[in-house]
């Protein structure tokens, strides 16, 4: 490992001072990622400012939203009772992610921020857009059983690694950011994007500004959820596909739906469009497969993920039978 | 040296380990561990590049980091004189020369150790090496076995010239037939603990070595052969191994690296393998393309048998498993033919990993009796018993013992065999698929050579001492049950002495062996003892005086008379009575020509219930019953854990190990834990260890015969087999992952 620089601080302001004054500093949570990608190489910050001191864990009721702070671990937000009560789709895709001893160390906010898990882009020897633009994508023709059937270049065909994420954008979650020019809300479907022409940015966030919390509003979609993830192995392994789904039934009719896929795509995938279709509609077996049918609409496999053309929609499908007790 | 002595109180049947406190506690210590004051640490610099040579190494900037003390390379490197009067440090498996490190700037695979640095730290000796700056000149590798078959050839050497009994080929005259291609992908053992070498110099031809070892002894011999030194100059101490499954078996070039190292700077020096490194510096299981051809009746009589091989090694050494042997012994079939072949390829030279090359066997053979049982619409339980081998078709012997009938019935009862339907794709659950599958194995059960030293103290407790290490099983338990019934006296009095060169030389632990041989051993040490205790409790003047030896009874630490238990002596009193604070006794045992007469193996069968997703994919494994005919348990706690060990490394095998090179570089693209998946706890299943428990009559004094390779051999096909049960899918790569499943 490269030797560096380490500060604590425990206000925001300062966390964010610390940032915007050096500009090869980072931000220090849970350090499950990045201390591994330190080293490795992958990341080389000649400062780490510990955030860890900041008052952002608390998980509360806010009128008819749900706080969680960027610093709450991942186990504490599976096993707090408001988000196992009032959302438990975001319990169950946090239970579903890493290992009991991860999730004790790791944060919301780094969760949202961890990087992809593309062997690639680990290695420093081999090519990769995403940690050295222009050298070209080693998983393309390489490589490529975990990546992405969803993307909008073939210049990066990494995944968003989280299970959280997939989560947080079916519950209609926000971003609240606390940055140099002051605090912004984004919508969290917006705050990691598709690779594009610049696949070394996983997100929106811009320079400074640090993860504060994500708000959930309240919803009627608590009763009947599902958080599939499928993999090599029971436990501590990457998804190959999951599919996270929250349903409001009405007797046999889905009222209200949402649904996202994680592992396919460079962020998680929200599937506004097959909700669209479904809402309405009865909860059947008939109708899931025709979702899932068009929730893979546009996707590509690029050899060896092929499979997942297959496996995504017939994940969702037993998802949203596990979810409606359809099975 | 580590002592192991048992803590517990008279047990009923098996002893816990004796070591188990020391190992929950932390007390113990590993290779990997910080074992001397005033380490320094080393660090590994590996090749980028599969194939060239090195231009040019620049160490400057490395060299001028914070708390380095040295940096060797090629250009650098002090003689290792071993190396240059062409000895052979590290004694290849068949045929080539072992990789020599930092002897020239040959480039054989990625990942090749070219440089190693020290430094005061580890943290600084892990920076400084990223500042070695390395130039190649590139050729163009070739690292995939597919693609270069063409290549292949047959090793040197006559025991791996072409088998043919009977007619080769004979499948192809048969009714029935079934021809069908297996492909296992690299496996790598991947134990908990990294290796990890600590030595240190005393004077120019001494050196003490701390290292992750299957055997002292070899080790020592290997260190003692490349640096020219005596035996009682050459300390090898490995106290614990935190794993090895076959990566510990050789001398690896780090373990010399160390060596030189510490030689250079004079200092202890510790060098500890990164997880990547363990990927290509300490063997692996080569990949394999199997071809296994039946033939038979309608009635599922074997009528041929054909088994093809083809696995990699490296260009510099060539290593060879018994891949296709299994199929040569295992059916009572007239014509059997087999032909295996080995490609070189620009990587690092295999070596066994648990079960070698019948475990890689034994999943094509099984698989393909599998698909012949559904051929001849037949129970494979049943094809099998029908093609039984009731002696060793090869040698045309008697089988020492054979209990492999009684596996099955006691196995399919165990596993409700009875409830499975024959028809594949005919169980459900949901959408969940029922299957159940069998895969049987055998493994020669060997005795190799031992020497144990015993002593009995003044206090009347017995102390045993070998150079064995031991790699997880738990030797020194097991060698603790057996002196104390063979002995006469409370496991509580007896410790056992492992790990340490200087002791009286024990076998390398592998191929299943160390029961068996070290047992006998202390066996043979105990007797001999009793036998010399009886000349002393007899001749002096005791009360057993003038007692015919034979009439002598040792227990529970107490000589007595067999027809009067009133006359009794203490151990204790029988050193004593010496004038000398303790007895010792040293006895070197090995096989007579029992194999001349008998043929000696293991058996071994898996039954395994599995779920098949229909939509996912996803392989949940069940339940697992193993039933093996090892001979006598010497200790069933232990061996249950032998067994359960050697399925869990077969459920990874089966659905998840695959190290994936990517060939445009040459590299592993999955070479750490969090991708390279081993079974998590969670996919693990109730396993159901069962044994015969039958003594062999012939292989050694304690009727033991070999379990840890069985506990593997026949497993991943168990799983493949209830996989096709549940789906009527057969896949025949391994592992068998969702996507496989979904194709």
């Amino acid at each position: 490992m490269i030797n560096f620089d380490y500060v604590r601080v425990s206000t925001i302001k300062a966390a964010v001072d610390a940032i915007v004054k050096d500009n090869n500093s980072l931000w220090l949570a849970g350090g499950t990622n990045l201390v591994d990608l330190m080293k490795k190489g992958v990341m080389t910050p000649q400062k780490l400012v510990d955030i860890n001191n900041l008052p952002l864990k608390e998980i509360k009721k806010e009128g008819n939203k749900l706080i969680i702070g960027a610093l709450a671990l991942n186990s504490t937000v599976a096993d707090n009772e408001l988000v196992r009560k009032e959302q438990p789709l975001l319990a169950l895709a946090v239970q579903a992610g890493a290992s009991a001893q991860l999730r004790n160390m790791a944060t919301v906010g780094g969760n949202m921020m961890q990087r992809t898990r593309c062997p690639y882009f680990y290695n420093t020897d081999m090519p990769c857009n995403k940690r050295e633009p222009g050298t070209g994508c080693g998983a393309l023709k390489g490589f490529n059983r975990m990546h992405a059937i969803f993307t909008d270049t073939e210049k990066c065909i990494a995944v968003h690694p989280s299970d959280m994420s997939v989560g947080l954008v079916a519950l209609d979650a926000t971003v609240l950011l606390s940055g140099p020019r002051g605090d912004r809300r984004i919508p969290f479907q917006n705050f990691h994007r598709l690779p594009g022409n610049l696949p070394q940015k996983d997100n929106t966030l811009e320079r400074g500004e640090l993860i504060v919390a994500v708000e959930i509003p309240e919803n009627k979609l608590n009763k009947h959820v599902h958080y599939l993830k499928v993999r090599d192995r029971t436990s501590y392994a990457f998804a190959l596909v999951s599919a996270a789904v929250a349903v409001d039934l009405e007797g046999s009719t889905i009222k209200d739906i949402r649904l996202a896929l994680g592992g396919v795509a460079h962020k998680p995938w929200r599937l506004t469009e097959v909700e669209n279709f479904l809402k309405g509609k009865a909860a059947t077996e008939v109708n899931y497969k025709q979702a899932a049918a068009l929730a893979i609409r546009g996707a590509k496999g690029f050899g060896l993920n092929n499979f997942k053309l297959k496996l995504a929609p017939n994940t969702l499908v037993e998802a949203l039978k596990t979810a409606t007790g359809k099975s | 040296m580590a002592t192991h002595q048992y803590l517990g109180g008279q047990p009923d049947e098996a002893l816990d380990r004796v070591d188990g406190r020391q190992k929950v506690t932390g007390a113990a210590k590993y290779s990997v561990d910080d074992i001397l004051p005033g380490l320094t640490y080393a660090v590994l610099v590996e090749s980028t590049i599969a194939k060239g040579h090195i231009k040019k190494i620049d160490t400057k900037k490395a060299q001028s980091a914070p708390g380095v003390l040295a940096i060797i390379y090629h250009g650098n490197a002090p003689a290792i004189p071993g190396y240059e009067t062409g000895g052979n440090p590290a004694k290849p498996p068949t045929g080539g020369e072992p990789f020599r490190v930092f002897q020239n700037t040959q480039i054989y695979f990625a990942g090749q150790p070219i440089a190693i640095v020290i430094a005061d730290t580890y943290e600084r000796a892990i920076y400084a090496a990223t500042l070695v700056e390395t130039e190649y000149n590139k050729d163009d590798q070739r690292t995939d076995i597919e693609g270069n078959k063409d290549k292949a050839v047959v090793p040197k050497g006559p025991r791996y010239a072409d088998y043919i009994r009977g007619e080769a080929d004979a499948y192809k005259n048969s009714v029935i037939k079934i021809e069908a291609e297996y492909i296992i992908p690299v496996e790598v053992h991947n134990p908990m603990e990294l290796h990890a070498t600590t030595a240190f110099w005393d004077g120019e031809d001494k050196v003490t070595v701390f290292d992750k070892t299957q055997g002292v002894k070899s080790t020592q011999r290997s260190i003692m052969d490349a640096f020219k030194l005596k035996e009682q100059n050459v300390q090898v101490n490995t106290d614990f191994v935190g794993g090895g499954f076959g990566s510990g078996l050789r001398t690896w070039p780090h373990v010399i690296a160390a060596v030189l190292a510490a030689k250079k700077i004079n200092k202890p020096v510790k060098l500890v393998l990164t997880r990547p490194q363990m990927f290509t510096m300490v063997g692996y299981r080569p990949y394999s393309w199997q071809k296994i051809s039946l033939g038979a009746t309608r009635d599922g009589v074997l009528t041929g048998l054909t088994h093809e091989a083809i696995s990699e090694t490296s260009t510099y050494e060539e290593f060879t498993d018994r891949t296709v042997d299994i199929s040569k012994v295992m059916y009572a079939c007239p014509n059997v033919n087999t032909r295996y072949k080995i490609v070189a390829l620009d990587k690092s030279t295999p070596t066994w990993m648990r079960g070698p090359g019948e475990a890689t066997g034994a999943y094509a053979l099984e698989c393909a009796i599998d698909e012949l049982s559904y051929a001849v619409n037949l129970d494979p339980l049943e094809l099998r018993i029908r093609n039984h081998a009731d002696v060793d078709p090869v040698r045309n012997l008697p089988w020492s013992s054979k209990y492999l009938k009684e596996c099955y019935q006691k196995g399919a009862e165990a596993i409700g065999w009875n409830k499975r339907n024959p028809k594949p794709n005919s169980m459900q659950e949901g959408e969940w698929q029922l299957g159940y599958g069998m895969g049987a194995g055998n493994f020669n059960a060997n005795r190799g050579r031992a020497t144990v030293k015993a002593t009995l103290l003044a206090d009347g407790s017995l102390v045993l001492q070998s150079a064995v290490s031991d790699s997880g099983p738990g030797t020194a338990t097991t060698m603790t049950s057996i002196a104390s019934n063979v002995f006469g006296l409370s496991p509580g009095k007896i410790t056992f002495e492992l790990g340490d060169s200087s002791l009286p030389p024990g076998p390398t632990q592998g191929g299943s062996t160390t029961t068996s041989t070290l047992g006998s051993a202390v066996h043979d040490v105990c007797v001999a003892l009793q036998q010399k205790m009886a000349e002393l409790v007899t001749i002096q003047g005791s009360l057993l005086q003038g007692a015919k030896p034979e009439n002598l009874h040792f227990e529970k630490g107490y000589i007595t008379l067999k027809t009067d238990a009133s006359k009794k002596v203490a151990y204790a009193d029988v050193v004593k009575q010496t004038g000398s604070s303790q007895l010792e006794v040293t006895k070197d045992s090995q096989a007579g020509d029992e194999r001349n007469k008998y043929s000696i193996y293991s058996f071994a069968v898996h039954f395994v219930q599995v779920q098949v997703h229909r939509l996912t994919g996803v392989v949940r494994i069940k339940k697992v019953v193993t039933v093996a005919d090892a001979g006598k348990i010497i200790n069933e706690k232990t061996a249950a854990s032998q067994l359960m060990g050697g399925v869990v490394s077969g459920i990874g095998m089966a659905l998840m190990e695959d190290a994936v090179m990517d060939h445009r570089f040459g590299r592993y693209v999955n070479n750490n834990l969090a991708d390279y998946h081993v079974p998590v706890s969670a996919d693990v299943p109730d396993i159901k260890a069962l044994f015969i428990d039958k003594p062999d009559p012939f292989i050694n004094p304690i009727g033991s015969k070999g379990l840890g390779e069985i506990a593997n051999v026949g497993f991943a096909a168990a799983v493949a087999n209830a996989v096709y049960h549940a789906t009527g899918k057969r896949i025949r790569t391994l592992p068998i992952t969702p996507d496989k499943l979904l194709r």
